[in-house]
């Protein structure tokens, strides 16, 4: 999986790419703790991401719940795939999405 | 059938997966159903990796068999580790919000949702786990 970052004020958009699962997910968790601070929205760009495992989604639920407190996320361009996953496990209510 | 036996450790996820995923491009697998396969095996895999043989490391066999009328892939993933039956443990409640929500659970249980088929045995002091997906 690639991350890459995008810092413009108080906006963080990070974009990824391949797979998002037990594997890569721990290196997201890290890269998201290191610039949460002072970010108050959030945008994660799924447009490369093929798939997301449980392993993902814990992370995705942390981000969550730390932007609750000091902003807000959204995450774009998710695909058929993640979507369904979203959907199946009730993630879709508590994310914020945008086509 | 193919069967690769590796160490059960999370690096061991990818080799896995690049395995599961020559068999099924062979069967012209749509991707959808690939993927599906692939986060099942990351769910799967990745537990018997992190809990099986905690906290040492031990081997895994993953077999892969192909099935007609329908046409269905069958994967077998089996360990030595703790006797460990995912399917005893409750669904999680997926209506609960972000603050309410705990992960556990919820890795078996979107592999419950997108198999067409799972079960465990624990026999002759393995893990027998096997799901079945359509192609």
């Amino acid at each position: 999986m690639t991350i890459e970052k995008q810092k413009s004020g108080n906006e963080l958009t990070v974009t990824l790419a391949g797979r998002l699962d037990t594997t890569t997910a721990p290196n997201l968790e890290a890269e998201l703790k290191k610039d949460l601070d002072g970010t108050e929205h959030l945008i994660l760009d799924f447009e490369g991401l093929e798939y997301l495992s449980s392993a993902g989604l814990r992370v995705l639920l942390s981000a969550q719940k730390t932007m609750n407190k000091q902003g807000d996320m959204v995450i774009r361009h998710v695909n058929e795939t993640i979507a369904e996953i979203f959907e199946v496990t009730g993630f879709s209510d508590i994310l914020t999405i945008e086509a | 059938m193919k069967e690769l036996t590796i160490d059960a450790t999370v690096e061991n996820v990818v080799v896995v997966t690049a395995f599961v995923d020559e068999q099924l491009e062979q069967l012209d697998c749509p991707i959808k159903a690939q993927m599906q396969v692939d986060i099942a095996i990351d769910e799967l895999f990745g537990n018997i990796a992190h809990y099986a043989y905690h906290p040492k490391t031990g081997p895994a066999t993953v077999r892969v068999e192909v099935i007609e009328e329908p046409l269905a892939v069958v994967i077998t993933f089996i360990d030595n580790g703790v006797p460990y039956d995912p399917l005893a443990q409750a669904d999680p409640d997926v209506t609960l919000s972000a603050e309410e929500r705990e992960i556990g659970g919820l890795g078996i249980y979107m592999v419950k949702k997108s198999m067409d088929d799972i079960s465990y045995e624990y026999k002759d002091g393995q893990n027998i786990l096997k799901i079945r997906k359509n192609i």
